[in-house]
C-alpha cells in the first residue's frame, strides 16, 4: 500500500511538472537569434557590428526572457561568401538551437540560407539584402524579406531619375546576386517608362579603381550613369567619376546608398544625390530616441538595416509570445497576422510571400549649408506607399501565392 | 574614328589607363628583377613590400601628419630597412639551398604581414588623399586624365631610367652585375658581396615600397593590395627576362597597354592576357624578351 501509494504520488508530480511546461514550449529552454552578418568584409560598416547591436538592443527591450525561457543572441561572420553563410545557417538550424537567423547582409549568402531555411524549415529575417529571390523563387513560410528589396529601390530612384529626365542609362554593376538583381529590376522600369539601356559594365566586389569602368561609362555618352552597387564600391565610384569629369555630361543614380556611403563621400561630393531608404535616424521623435541609444552603444547612426534588424526582432519575440511557443509554424502564422506598429513604420504587415509592406521613402542628400548637424544628411521628397513600393502579388513567383 | 569598331576615344583612353598600371608593373618588375638577379630568390613578399610601403605612408600620414611628398622618401626608407633587417636576420640563412626554401620563407612573410595588418587595421580599405598640388585634371580631348595619374606615369619613367642608370653606369651597379655574374671571384676582389646582398634586397623591396606610396591616392590602402598585383609582376619579370632590368621596365608599361587594350575589346580577357602573353614569350624566347641564356 506504502509502496504504491508512493509510486501514485512520483506519477501525479510528475505528470504536474510535464502538464505545467506543455502549455509553453520552447525549444532547448532558451529563444536564440544568430545574426548573420558581414563582420569583416566591404559591407561591415552597413551590417557589422551595429546590426548585432541592434538584434541585441531588441532581446533587452523585449525584458531578457519570453515565456520564461533567455532570449540569446549570437553572430557569425558570414566573409560575403554563400557557401560559408549557408553552412554556418546548417550548423545553426542542426546543432546550434537557433530559432531565427536575421540580417543576413549580401544577397547572395541571403539567397543560399533562404533555401536552407525553406529546407530546414526555421526562421529567417533578411534586412540587409535586397535579391527579389527571397519573396518569389526562394519563397517560404519560413522567410520575411524585411527591409528593402531590389524592386523597391528601382521603383523609388529609378522611377525618380527616369522621370526627371534620365532616360538612356549605362549602369555599372557589381557583379553577383545583389547588382546583377538591381540592374534587371531598374532596367525594367527605365524600359516601361520609355527609356533605353544603352550598356552595362560589370565589376568584382570589392572593386578600388574604377577608372576603366567610368571610361566605359563615358564612351557610352548615356544620359545616366546608374550605379548597382553599394557601400565602398558605390562610394569609390562615384569619387572616380568626379575624378575622370564623368559628372559634366552625364548623372549619377546611385541605386542603393547608405548613410555610411554619405558619410564616407562627405556632403560636397554627394550634396544632390537621390536615394530610396525605407527608414531614417531623422524621421520623428521616435526614430531619433533609438537612434541615440543605438549611437550610445555603436558610436555610429543606425542605417535603415540596422533599424529593421532591432524592429524585427521585435516582431518576432512577440510572434513567440502570443503563439505561446517558438514552434516554427506557428510562429509564422503568428507573424502573418500581425500588425507592427513601431519606430521603423507605423503600419507593418507580412505578406503570404514574406515580404514585409511598409511604406518606403525616396530622399535626397542635403547640400553643406543645408545640414545642421553630424549625420544631418537627408531631406524627404517623397513617400511611397507600400502598395507601389513593392512588387505586387500578381507578378510573384512564390508558389504560395494563389493564382 | 573608330578603330576595329571601337570608338578612338575609348581606345586611347584605356590605352593611357594601362599606362598609368603600366608605371606600377614597371616600378614593381624592376625590384623583383634586380632581387632575383642578384640573390636568386624569388621574393614572394615583393606585393607585401608594396603593401607596407602605402601604409606606412597612411599610418605616417594620419598619426605624425607627414604629407604625400616627405612620404616619398619617408616611407620607402623604412621599408628598406625593413627589408634589410629581414635580409640579415632571415633570408640570409636560405641562400644556396633549394628555391622552395626561399618560396616558403618570402610567403610565410607575406601571410604574416596581411594577417597582422588586416588584424590591426581592418580588411575594408582605407583613402589616402590625393596631394593638392595634384589634384584637377587634364583634358586630354579624348578623356579627362587626373593630374595624379599623368604624374604616376612620369614619377614611373625617371625612377625606372635612374635605377637603369645606377645599374649600368655607376661603380656601385658594376660591383653589383659583377657579383650577380661570378659572386666568389668578386669577393676575392674585396668587395663585401653579403653587405652588396642586403643593400640590394632593401633597395629591390624599398622600390616596392616606393610604388606603394604611389598607389595609395588611387587605391584604398587595404591588407590585400599587394597580393592582388604580385602574380601580374612576377609574369611580367618572367616575360621581360629574369635578372634584365631593362627588360622588366619596358614590359611592364607595355603589358599595362596591351591589359588596357585588351579592357576595350574583351573585357573579361584583360585579368588573363598577362599570362597568355608569359605563355607565348617562354614557347618562343624561354630566356624571356631582353634575358640573356643562361650560359
Amino acid at each position: 500500500m506504502k509502496n504504491s501509494l508512493r509510486l501514485a504520488m512520483a506519477a501525479a508530480s510528475v505528470l504536474a511538472l510535464t502538464a505545467g511546461a506543455a502549455s509553453a514550449q520552447v525549444s532547448g529552454d532558451v529563444v536564440r537569434i544568430g545574426v548573420l552578418a558581414d563582420m569583416s568584409g566591404i559591407y561591415s560598416d552597413l551590417s557589422g557590428k551595429g546590426a548585432v547591436e541592434a538584434v541585441k538592443m531588441a532581446a533587452e527591450d523585449f525584458g531578457g526572457t519570453v515565456l520564461g525561457k533567455k532570449i540569446e543572441v549570437i553572430s557569425a561572420d558570414h566573409l560575403n561568401k554563400p557557401d560559408i553563410g549557408a553552412a554556418k545557417a546548417r550548423e545553426w538550424f542542426d546543432t546550434g538551437g537557433v530559432d531565427m537567423i536575421n540580417d543576413l547582409a549580401n544577397s547572395g549568402v541571403a539567397r543560399a540560407v533562404a533555401t536552407v531555411a525553406k529546407e530546414k524549415k526555421r526562421h529567417i529575417i533578411v534586412n540587409g539584402a535586397s535579391n527579389m529571390g527571397i519573396t518569389n523563387e526562394l519563397c517560404s513560410p519560413y522567410a520575411i524579406h524585411y527591409a528593402y528589396d531590389a524592386y523597391s529601390l528601382a521603383h523609388g530612384t529609378g522611377k525618380a531619375v527616369v522621370e526627371n529626365g534620365g532616360k538612356s542609362w549605362f549602369f555599372l554593376t557589381v557583379d553577383f546576386a545583389f547588382g546583377i538583381g538591381l540592374e534587371e529590376q531598374v532596367s525594367k522600369v527605365v524600359r516601361d517608362a520609355g527609356g533605353r539601356v544603352v550598356g552595362a559594365a560589370r565589376h568584382p566586389l570589392g572593386t578600388t579603381d574604377f577608372s576603366s569602368f567610368i571610361l566605359q561609362a563615358q564612351a557610352s555618352k548615356a544620359d545616366i550613369i546608374g550605379i548597382a552597387s553599394t557601400g565602398a564600391d558605390a562610394v569609390n565610384a562615384i569619387r572616380a567619376a568626379a575624378e575622370f569629369g564623368a559628372t559634366k555630361k552625364q548623372k549619377l543614380a546611385a541605386l542603393l546608398l547608405w548613410i555610411e556611403d554619405v558619410h564616407g563621400l562627405g556632403l560636397p561630393a554627394a550634396q544632390g544625390l537621390s536615394l530610396t531608404n525605407a527608414w531614417y535616424w531623422d524621421m520623428n521623435d521616435q526614430t531619433r530616441a533609438f537612434a541615440k541609444r543605438f549611437h550610445d552603444r555603436v558610436g555610429k547612426m543606425p542605417n535603415m538595416a540596422q533599424a529593421a534588424d532591432y524592429s524585427s526582432t521585435m516582431m518576432y519575440l512577440n510572434a513567440v509570445k502570443e503563439a505561446g511557443t517558438d514552434d516554427p509554424d506557428a510562429v509564422s502564422k503568428k507573424m502573418r497576422e500581425m500588425t507592427v506598429s513601431d519606430m521603423f513604420t507605423k503600419l507593418g504587415k507580412v505578406r503570404v510571400d514574406g515580404r514585409f509592406m511598409h511604406d518606403m521613402y525616396l530622399w535626397q542628400v542635403k547640400t553643406p549649408e543645408e545640414s545642421k548637424a553630424p549625420w544631418d544628411y537627408l531631406k524627404l521628397v517623397a513617400t511611397i506607399p507600400a502598395e507601389q513600393a513593392f512588387q505586387p502579388l500578381s507578378e510573384s513567383k512564390c508558389d504560395l501565392v494563389k493564382k | 574614328m573608330d578603330i576595329f569598331g571601337v570608338p578612338h576615344q575609348a581606345l586611347l583612353g584605356q590605352v593611357m589607363l594601362g599606362m598609368v598600371n603600366g608605371a606600377f608593373y614597371a616600378v614593381l618588375s624592376l625590384g623583383l628583377a634586380i632581387i632575383f638577379g642578384l640573390l636568386r630568390v624569388v621574393n614572394f613578399a615583393h606585393g607585401a613590400f608594396f603593401m607596407l610601403g602605402a601604409f606606412i605612408a597612411f599610418l605616417i600620414g594620419r598619426n605624425l601628419g607627414i604629407g604625400y611628398w616627405p612620404s616619398m622618401i619617408v616611407a620607402p626608407l623604412i621599408v628598406g630597412v625593413l627589408g634589410i633587417l629581414f635580409e640579415r636576420f632571415a633570408l640570409r640563412r636560405i641562400y644556396g639551398l633549394d628555391p622552395l626554401y626561399g618560396l616558403f620563407l618570402t610567403f610565410g612573410l607575406v601571410l604574416v604581414l596581411e594577417g597582422g595588418f588586416r588584424v590591426a587595421m581592418g580588411s575594408s580599405g582605407h583613402s589616402y588623399p590625393t596631394p593638392p598640388a595634384l589634384r584637377g585634371a587634364l583634358d586630354l580631348g579624348f578623356m579627362m586624365l587626373p593630374m595624379y595619374r599623368a604624374f604616376v606615369i612620369l614619377v614611373a619613367v625617371v625612377v625606372c631610367a635612374g635605377t637603369w642608370v645606377v645599374i649600368e653606369k655607376t661603380r656601385m651597379g658594376a660591383y653589383l652585375r659583377a657579383a650577380t655574374e661570378r659572386p666568389d671571384l668578386t669577393q676575392a676582389f674585396g668587395i663585401n658581396v653579403p653587405l652588396l646582398l642586403t643593400v640590394t634586397y632593401g633597395a629591390g623591396v624599398g622600390l616596392a615600397g616606393f610604388a606603394g606610396v604611389m598607389a595609395a591616392p588611387i587605391q584604398h590602402v587595404n591588407p590585400s593590395m599587394g597580393s592582388d598585383l604580385v602574380i601580374i609582376v612576377f609574369a611580367i619579370v618572367v616575360i621581360g627576362g629574369l635578372g634584365s632590368v631593362l627588360g622588366s621596365a619596358v614590359t611592364g608599361l607595355g603589358l599595362g597597354v596591351v591589359e588596357g587594350l585588351a579592357k576595350v575589346f574583351y573585357a573579361e580577357a584583360s585579368t588573363t592576357v598577362v599570362f597568355l602573353v608569359m605563355a607565348l614569350v617562354l614557347l618562343l624566347r624561354p630566356a624571356g624578351l631582353f634575358g640573356q641564356e643562361e650560359g
